[in-house]
Parts: C-alpha cells; sequence; structure tokens
C-alpha cells in the first residue's frame, strides 16, 4: 500500500476526495490535514487518529464504528465558543477549512482519563446501580456528582449565534431516502407530474449504487446517480434534498425534515411537509456483532470499512480480520483485496458459506473459519490481536489484528415507519424486523422492506410509484428501468442459532464483557441481570439496561439486544418484538426548533398605540401583555417614590392613565341583551341605554373567570369591558356559546380592543381637564353621573366617555379612534397642565384599587373564587333568570360559610409590609404548622393612609371583621386585623363626584 | 399534528384550530331544576371513547367557527365533519331560561 503523503492511512489514489483541495483542521488541539470530501471521522482515521471518544460509563477509549448518522461512539465538539455543538456525529460532519472539534468525555484527556476507574471498578456499576446505590440520603445528594460523571458533552456557552429557517411545504409523494429506490420512485413519479419531495440524508444522493462494482446499462452505477440527480432538479414539481433527513412523522403523516445547511446563511433549516404519499426507502442499518470486549477502537462495521475505502480511500488498518454472520461482509474483503490489501482471517459464524464466496476468499489469499467466532481482542487504546475460538469453545488461536471488519446483518430503517404506528414483523430468514402492516398513503421499497438484491429493489420502487400515481387518478409513467449489467451479493441471511449460541457460550462470558450497546456502555452482563432481576418485557428491559437510550437511540445494537433478550428468556425474537421508535429518529437541535422565533422575535410585543408619547415621558416599562408603563420616574425617584407621588396626584389633583388594552368587545343584535343576561351575573335588560354597569362573569363551575363594565350604547348594542388579559378568551367564550349552544340567539360579537384607544381622566380635577379639551356634553354629575356613559366629541375626536372609576376617584375614560392614541394623550396633557395632570402607570392604578378595595380577577380570585366569596352573593341570589354557572352556586360546597372570603387586612404595626401568598391564621400569635385560614392576595403601601394594607381571603371572613389575624411569611410573622376591603372613600362621596 | 377539513375554509392543519370536547354534552334545559348528579354529569362526566369519537372543533385562526368532527381516537382517521348550522345538529340543547 503506497500511502498518501499528507495522511499515512490514505491510498495514495483513488476515493471520491478532491486531493487538490486539502483542508485544514483541528482536533483536540492538533492540526490535521485532509480533502474536500471527506467527512471529520475519515479524515481522522486517514491521519492515524484511533481514539475519538471516551465512553459513556466506563470512560473506555473508544473510535470510529460506523460511517454514518447511526454512528454510536465518535460523539465530538465542533466548533468553538457559542457555536460549539456537542454530541456531533463525527461521521457526518463535512470537513472545512478551520474546522475544530474536540473529544468531550475524557478528563484530562481522551488518551488518558481519569475516569476509567469505572472501568477497572466496573463490577460495582451494574445496571441499574443508580437506583440501587444512590438512595441514601437521598438521590438528590448525589445527584450533581453521577450527572458530572455521567455528563455528554457540554453546553456552549453563550446564545447560539447560528440561524435556523423553517419551511412548510406540501406534496403529492415523499420519498424518504434517495438510493436505488428512492431514485427511481421520485423518476417515475416526476415523470408522471406529481409533486415529489425526496429527502437524503447523506451529502449526495445514490446509496448502495454509489458503490464501485455496480453497473448500471453497462456503466458504472454512479454515473446513473449523477444524471439521474441532474434530471431530477431540472423537473418541475420535483424537489430534491440532499443533507436533509426526515426526523419524525406524525398524526396524519404530517412530516419533519431536518436540512443541514451547505452555506452559511444558515446552519440547519426545519421542514414541515404535508405529503399525501410516503414512500420508504431508507435502506437497512448494518448491525454490529457481540463477542468479548467487542469495543475497541479498530473494531469497525464492515459496510462502514468499504465506505471508507472507496469514498476517501482509507484504510484504517494493516492487519484486518473480518468477522460477519453474513454473505455482505466479503464485499469488503473483495473490496480491499481488489486493491492489494490483504485480509488475514475471515471469520464466519455460520457453519458453511457459499462455494462462491469460499472460493473468492482463498483467492484473496484470506484464511476462512467457518463456525468461528471472536472470542476475545486485545489492544489498549488501539486493537492489537484478536483470539479465535472455534465450536465448543475450542481456541483456533491469536492473529494479529489492528483493524476488525464486523458485520451482523442489516436491519432495515423502519423507524418512521413505526412513527406513524406501521406494524413490524420479525422476518427469520434476514434475522431482522421488517415492515408488516402499512398505515393509510404509505409504501416501503428496497432494503427499508427487506428486500435484498437491487432487481427487485428497483421493480419494487417503480410498482410504488405507480399505486401512488393511480390512488391519485394520474397516469404513471414508464419507470425508465435501468438495466442491471453488475449487481453485488448484499445477501443478508445469516442464522439466529449460530449467532445466539456465540452469545451465550459457555466460556465466553468470563473473558471479558460483551457491548449490545456501545453508546450507553451496556453489556451482556446487564441484559442477564435485567432478566434475572425480573425485566423482561422489551420495554422494562430497555429502561432498566438503558440500552438503545443514547443519542444513537440503538441503531446499531437494539438487534442485538432483542436478540439477547430473546436468548436469554428462552424467547423468539418475534415474541420479543421491539422496543416503541419515536420521533425524531435523530437528535434535532434545539435551534432548529426555535427556527427565527428567538430574541426579540420569540414573542409578540404588543406596543401601546400612543406608545411614542409613553416614551418620552419615560414612562418604565413592563410586559403585561402589551408593553406598558408601570409608573413614571422622575430623575433621581425611585419606582416605589414614584409611584407613592402618581397615587397622591390622582387623590389630589388629576391623573391620566392609558387603558387601551382593556377588552371592547362590542355585542349587537335584536337578542343581544337576553344573550348576556346568560352571561353576566348581574342583571343586563334592566340597564337603561347610556348607562354602564359592573359584571361578573362565570364559567359553569360557578367560579368567576373575568369582571368588567358594561355599558348599553342602544336598546340591542353593547359594548364589554372585560380585563385586558382575558378579552381573547372571553370573546372566544362569547362565541362558544352562541355557535355551539343558543345558535336560535341573534347577536353578533365584534372585538375591538384594537380599535380604540381609552384614557382614563381620574381625580377631583378630571371633569375641569376634559372640559378644557373641548367636549359637547355636558359633564356635570346630574348630566352625567357616575356609570354614565355618552357619544361626545372630545378635542374634536369622536369619542366615547364612559364614567367609570376603577381608582375611587370621579373619572372618565374616554374612548377614541386608536390611530389618534398619541395626539389625543398630548392634547390631554396640555390640557391637563394647569391642574398639575399627572401621567400613571399600571402599578399606582393597583395601589389605587386596592385602597377603594376593587377586585382584580386573578390576583383577588383564583379558581375556586365565587361571586359571594367577593361580596356579590347576594346580586347573583336575586337574578330570576339563568346565568351560565348559576346552578353550580347553589352546590353545598359553595353556600358553606366557611368558604374563604375577600377582606381587608390593616397591620398593627402600620409600616409593617405583607406579601402576597403569606398565610393567614385567625387569631393573634399563631405559628405553624397548621391549616391555613387563608392568603394576602394583594398588598402595598398606601400613601393616601400612610400605612400598609392587604387584600386576601379569610375563612368566614366577612364576619371576623375587627378580629387579629397571624400572617405568617415563612419564618417571618406579624399580626393584621381583619378590615373591610374598601380602605378609602366607603360612602363612595368621592367616587360620584 | 392532525390535519383537519374546516367545513368552512378546507384542510388546515390542527395548530389552526381549537378542541371542545365531546359534542354530544346537553346542557340541562332547566338548570337550576336538575340534580346534583344530572349536573355533575354535565359539567364533568365525558365518555371517553376507544373508537369513533364524536367532538367540536373551533377553527380560533380561520373563520373561528364550530363544526363537529368524527374522529377515530386510536387512529386519528376523521371520518367526517359537519358544520353547526342552527336546526342541523341535533344534539343542540335547547336555549336555557
Amino acid at each position: 500500500m503506497t500511502p498518501d503523503p499528507r495522511n499515512p492511512w490514505r491510498l495514495v489514489a483513488g476515493g471520491r476526495i478532491d486531493r487538490a483541495a486539502p483542508l485544514n483542521f483541528r482536533f483536540n488541539g492538533n492540526a490535521y490535514v485532509g480533502y474536500a470530501g471527506d467527512t471529520l471521522a475519515s479524515a481522522l482515521l486517514a491521519n492515524g487518529v484511533r481514539v475519538v471518544a471516551r465512553s459513556f460509563k466506563y470512560h473506555r477509549p473508544r473510535g470510529i464504528f460506523t460511517a454514518g448518522e447511526e454512528e454510536p461512539c465518535a460523539l465530538v465538539e465542533v466548533g468553538e465558543g457559542a457555536s460549539r455543538v456537542p454530541n456531533s456525529r463525527a461521521t457526518l460532519v463535512l470537513l472545512q477549512e478551520g474546522l475544530v472539534a474536540a473529544s468531550q468525555n475524557g478528563w484530562p484527556s481522551v488518551g488518558f482519563d481519569l475516569g476509567r476507574i469505572v472501568d477497572f471498578t466496573h463490577p460495582l456499576w451494574p445496571a441499574g446501580f443508580y437506583n440501587k446505590t444512590f438512595k441514601w440520603p437521598s438521590w438528590g445528594h448525589w445527584e450533581g456528582l453521577v450527572r458530572h460523571a455521567a455528563g455528554l458533552g457540554r453546553t456552549p456557552p453563550g446564545p447560539d449565534p447560528d440561524h435556523y429557517e423553517q419551511v412548510n411545504a406540501h406534496c403529492d409523494l415523499l420519498i424518504c431516502g434517495g438510493g436505488a429506490a428512492g431514485l427511481l420512485a421520485a423518476l417515475t413519479a416526476g415523470r408522471s407530474g406529481l409533486r415529489v419531495i425526496l429527502a437524503e440524508q447523506g451529502h449526495a444522493c445514490g446509496g448502495a449504487l454509489g458503490r464501485e462494482d455496480i453497473l448500471l446499462d453497462g456503466r458504472p452505477g454512479r454515473q446513473w446517480v449523477l444524471e439521474t440527480t441532474a434530471h431530477l432538479r431540472d423537473m418541475p414539481g420535483v424537489l430534491l434534498l440532499e443533507q436533509t433527513v426526515v426526523t419524525g412523522v406524525y398524526d396524519h403523516n404530517v412530516t419533519t425534515l431536518l436540512q443541514t445547511g451547505r452555506n452559511r446563511a444558515w446552519r440547519e433549516c426545519l421542514w414541515t411537509v404535508r405529503p399525501r404519499h410516503i414512500l420508504l426507502a431508507t435502506g437497512a442499518i448494518e448491525q454490529g456483532l457481540v463477542f468479548p470486549n467487542n469495543d475497541r477502537p479498530g473494531i469497525m462495521l464492515a459496510g462502514a470499512v468499504r465506505q471508507y475505502l472507496e469514498n476517501q480511500a482509507v484504510c484504517p488498518g494493516r492487519h484486518i480480520v473480518v468477522a460477519t454472520d453474513n454473505d455482505s461482509a466479503y464485499q469488503t474483503l473483495f473490496a480491499l483485496a481488489r486493491r492489494n490489501l490483504p485480509v488475514s482471517t475471515v471469520v464466519d459464524v455460520r457453519d458453511s458459506v457459499s462455494e462462491e464466496l469460499r472460493e473468492r476468499t482463498a483467492a484473496s489469499g484470506a484464511e476462512l473459519l467457518t463456525g468461528a467466532r471472536i472470542a476475545d481482542t486485545r489492544g489498549f487504546n488501539r486493537l492489537r490481536s484478536v483470539q479465535l475460538g472455534g465450536p465448543d469453545g475450542a481456541d483456533l488461536g491469536r492473529r494479529r489484528c489492528d483493524l476488525l471488519a464486523v458485520s451482523g446483518g442489516w436491519s432495515p430503517r423502519v423507524h418512521l415507519l413505526a412513527h406513524a404506528r406501521g406494524s413490524l414483523r420479525f422476518d427469520a430468514a434476514s434475522r431482522s424486523f421488517v415492515p408488516d402492516r402499512l398505515p393509510p398513503g404509505w409504501s416501503v421499497a428496497g432494503a427499508a422492506a427487506g428486500t435484498q438484491g437491487l432487481q427487485a429493489t428497483l421493480d419494487q420502487a417503480a410498482a410504488a410509484a405507480r399505486r401512488v400515481c393511480q390512488s391519485l387518478g394520474r397516469p404513471a409513467a414508464d419507470a425508465a428501468l435501468p438495466c442491471i449489467t453488475r449487481d453485488v451479493d448484499t445477501t443478508c441471511a445469516g442464522r439466529l442459532e449460530p449467532l445466539t449460541k456465540g452469545l451465550l457460550a459457555p466460556g465466553t462470558r468470563s473473558r471479558g464483557r460483551q457491548w449490545i450497546d456501545l453508546a450507553h456502555d451496556v453489556t451482556l452482563r446487564d441484559a442477564e441481570l435485567a432478566v434475572r432481576e425480573g425485566f423482561v418485557s422489551v420495554e422494562h428491559f430497555k429502561r432498566y439496561t438503558t440500552t438503545g437510550m443514547s443519542v444513537d437511540q440503538g441503531k446499531t445494537g437494539n438487534l442485538n439486544a432483542f436478540i439477547a433478550l430473546g436468548a436469554l428468556t428462552g424467547q423468539d425474537p418475534a415474541a420479543i418484538g421491539t422496543t416503541t421508535f419515536r420521533p425524531p429518529y435523530v437528535p434535532v437541535t434545539l435551534g432548529a426548533i426555535a427556527g427565527r422565533r428567538t430574541g426579540e422575535f420569540h414573542a409578540m410585543r404588543r406596543l401601546l398605540p400612543a406608545d411614542a408619547v409613553h416614551r418620552k415621558l419615560q414612562g418604565r416599562f413592563e410586559d403585561y401583555g402589551w408593553q406598558r408603563p408601570d409608573c413614571y420616574p422622575r430623575p433621581g425617584e425611585t419606582a416605589q417614590e414614584a409611584v407613592r407621588r402618581e397615587v397622591r396626584a390622582v387623590r389630589s389633583r388629576v391623573g391620566v392613565f392609558d387603558n387601551s388594552p382593556i377588552g371592547k368587545l362590542e355585542v349587537r343584535g335584536p337578542d343581544a341583551a337576553r344573550f348576556l343576561d346568560r352571561v353576566y351575573v348581574n342583571d343586563v335588560p334592566g340597564l337603561a341605554v347610556g348607562r354602564a354597569r359592573y359584571g361578573l362573569m362565570l364559567n359553569e363551575n360557578g367560579v368567576i373567570i373575568d369582571d368588567g363594565v358594561f355599558v348599553r350604547l342602544a336598546e340591542d348594542h353593547f359594548l364589554l369591558n372585560t380585563t385586558s388579559g382575558g378579552v381573547g378568551r372571553i370573546g372566544a367564550m362569547l362565541e362558544e356559546w352562541l355557535q355551539c349552544e343558543w345558535p336560535d340567539l341573534r347577536v353578533l360579537v365584534d372585538d375591538q380592543t384594537t380599535q380604540w384607544a381609552n384614557f382614563t381622566l381620574a381625580g377631583p380635577c378630571a371633569r375641569e381637564v376634559l372640559d378644557a379639551l373641548g367636549t359637547d356634553i355636558d359633564l356635570t354629575p346630574a348630566a352625567l353621573p357616575h356609570m354614565a356613559a355618552a357619544r361626545a366629541s372630545v378635542a374634536g375626536l369622536r369619542s366615547r366617555v364612559v364614567r367609570v372609576s376603577f381608582s375611587g376617584e370621579a373619572s372618565f375614560e374616554i374612548n377614541v379612534p386608536a390611530r389618534s392614541a398619541g395626539g389625543f394623550l398630548e392634547s390631554i396633557l396640555q390640557a391637563g397642565a394647569p391642574h398639575g395632570i399627572t401621567p400613571y402607570g399600571v402599578e399606582s392604578l393597583m395601589v389605587l384599587r386596592a385602597e377603594k378595595g376593587y377586585l382584580h380577577v386573578g390576583t383577588d380570585t383564583d379558581g375556586s373564587s365565587t361571586p359571594d366569596d367577593v361580596g356579590w352573593g347576594a346580586v347573583a341570589r336575586r337574578k330570576r333568570g339563568d346565568f351560565i354557572g348559576k346552578r353550580s352556586l347553589l352546590r353545598a360546597a359553595n353556600t358553606d360559610p366557611e368558604r374563604k372570603q375577600f377582606v381587608g387586612l390593616e397591620p398593627l404595626e402600620p409600616r409593617r409590609a405583607m406579601r402576597p401568598g403569606a398565610h393567614l391564621l385567625l387569631g393573634a400569635g399563631r405559628a405553624p404548622p397548621a391549616l391555613t385560614d387563608g392568603w394576602v392576595t394583594s398588598a402595598c403601601f398606601s400613601p393616601t393612609l400612610e400605612r400598609h394594607i392587604a387584600l386576601g381571603v379569610l375563612r368566614g371572613g366577612r364576619d371576623r371583621l375587627g378580629e387579629l389575624v397571624t400572617v405568617c411569611d415563612e419564618d417571618d410573622r406579624c399580626e393584621a386585623r381583619v378590615v373591610s376591603p374598601v380602605f378609602y372613600d366607603p360612602d363612595n362621596a368621592r367616587l360620584k363626584g | 399534528m392532525l390535519r383537519i377539513e374546516c367545513p368552512y375554509c378546507g384542510l388546515r392543519d390542527q395548530t389552526e384550530f381549537r378542541f371542545g370536547g365531546e359534542a354530544s354534552v346537553r346542557r340541562p334545559a332547566r338548570p337550576e331544576q336538575a340534580g346534583d348528579a344530572e349536573w355533575a354529569d354535565y359539567l364533568f362526566y365525558r365518555d371517553n371513547v376507544k373508537g369513533t369519537h364524536r367532538e367540536r372543533w373551533v377553527h380560533s385562526y380561520g373563520c373561528r367557527r364550530w363544526f363537529t368532527v368524527l374522529r377515530d381516537t386510536v387512529t386519528h382517521e376523521i371520518h367526517s365533519v359537519v358544520g353547526m348550522t342552527p336546526g342541523q345538529d341535533s344534539d343542540r340543547g335547547d336555549a336555557a331560561g
């Protein structure tokens, strides 16, 4: 073998790499060179790097085992800083100039890992050792230690700087896999005029057709692949996506695809495809073999060895042994032989092989041992030799070996079918689980169906495409099947019996651990322990041993695990079945799932229509579903000081509050009053036109869900104010009742919330300010009393003025068209300047309303609050007609006098603050533990009363006015007097002024 | 994710809709005369069908109209979709009070 001058383990010629384009990269701090066309895995192999990772549990040295997404060992971190991606499979990372990668599970280094103490003491750590060992004093005591030891990869240190995209697509036929079956089906369906999406997870289509020894129409199969993909790219209606893996199939065949970016504009793109039909053409995955110490670096799947040889001209060994239980591994032997790379020994588990294979193996110069197995392997950071065993434990000697190509047969990639709840059956001939019942709209072709041989695969794919055309009522075009000049024998008919004999052969167990899951370090010994302890259902077995639960989801080991479980319990694999394959098929980054919905796009920001004016006023903004000022601190003022100043200004002069987000539902129609009477606890038909009323809404359980003022604008026209956060929910609820329960009522509900801006003028000078703004209505209390409404012109704007108050002061809510909000607010500030008008924010409003004892639904109420609990019981009882939730109020539990009722609380020390959530215990000097008698729901310092106040709910509270309670806030306790919730202006003189 | 045929807008993703539970729940015509058991039955008890389920959906992010769907709770296959025209759906309760 002549090596490549740059790479000691690369042949000087061959491969599908661009030797004119060397690429520099770093791995674990060392500089290496690879070529365009390399993956990180192939480049590392070419450079002689054998130990790439440390295993998850035992910290054993591990190398590269596969050449694809099924890789269980070579998990690395790629990139640096915030762009670092943990748990990348080296086999999938396309080499690029300047690429930086590192091992992730070794300390201090991957070559010398102190964590391997776990390996040397492995009998202490069997399956389930977490559950058994870390029970005392508690799991929480050990968790940090275990997580540190068992962690896989590090979280990147900063926000992900990369961009991710998302695409929605529809098609007639989604083809999963761009191998022989997928390409032919795409060609047939595309020619028939179907809209086709073909997703190929690899860097290029072709699959098995890319193998050097296949000839189609007398030319290399690869040539046909290149022509066909070029043709498909030009075909209208066909979308060819490479580097795109179908990650999940969900209900009604909604499918997600993860596309990896070739360019740097985005790193990954998540597709949501809604196909009418799905063709599964995903091929098969080669399985490993189970034998003692089958995890050393230098042991690789035979198919992977052949791929590295053909694609990247890499041969990662000079002393090569092949171990197999099927025919397919012989292709690796022949590929090596074609390059004059000798294989010393072929170890075949089966008792005999075909005459042809025997002759060709002999011709290559390799020794063939049938009925044999690998009895053990040696080597520390790389494989040095293999010990061979014959039938009945006979010793067949040792062979020098630094590359052991293994094949345990091929398992169809049926994961997506399982996502869609298709069923599988065990096929004894191919020793694998193959598709059985297909879900509606599904076809399967090629190796994914368990089909062997190229001709059968192509026929199956063409037939599937024809059936799809037929079901869509379209004439199918000619399949244009290529003529197969030469196929290779990929028969994977292994025999179960020799394998299970090998697994459990006497003498094998004592010699060393036999891995069934390389990624999660699960050995045959763990499987035996699980069975011994009764975990014999495959789902229990999986969870107890954690086999198949790592990043690779057991793609190269599950089949052996199921067969081992069968052998250990004396059952046929068909009876064992498989575990449940769930999406995603490969790991999907959170970035791809988030797409563009990050940073400022993460959640919708709703701005007040007068946002710019509030910014000018230096409001302190908070997110309340809308971006709203919670107060307007002056320079040098704290938020707390600002709130106190604003509250005092409203009480003494006048304040203006932007209440635009308040819900504004217009309800009209001949039956509007009848309808709303069923919705509100309060009487509706008796409300006069031009008047407003406070109303409570319940759900059918009798629980308060919203409150607000409703105005009768006309006989058949109402304006409903809801809480600003509740308007969507309440609007939808009204629609539901109208459409589903009372379709006979002639009523329309229209959400006008964003059409109108709403400004509240509150305080003793509110009327003067409104007057100064210029209005055409009479503002005297006689003409426009509290809870009256009028259409008016204010400052030249068409508006609705409602006298309603949430502060306890005489106030006017002025609704103007939203587009005029900014100018209108400036007019108010100008007109109010002589009166010292003060803008006040949400936090100040909350203090004002608490002083007045006004309820805030969702703060002072919860999912159990009834009208009686908050003092509206009499109104509810007085109402004669039915309303939503009325019947539930009659339940015994809702009429209990000991229910928690809404009260006010005054601390005995006026300067003592209470916090919402603090528990109340009846009586002074109480201490927990005790059953709670209630809790604080709102609390603040009242600038008006110059003392702390609180609102809360208290067991039988209304009958306990004047009594003392103990307020318990964790270890902090104080005493408070139970009072009426109305701390301010109890006779409403100021309100009605 | 289900794909649901809105009777007014056509085939859309489930994310455009909101589920409204069993369609065959009848609100007692005279709630105040209903006994606790009858009221509890209306409020809380549902059939939890394995197989074809009659259920209500609303096209929240579309036409905002409610309709009835017959869906297989095992396979999610949707057998039929019916709009909620007054009089068409026999399970609508009479107007309350």
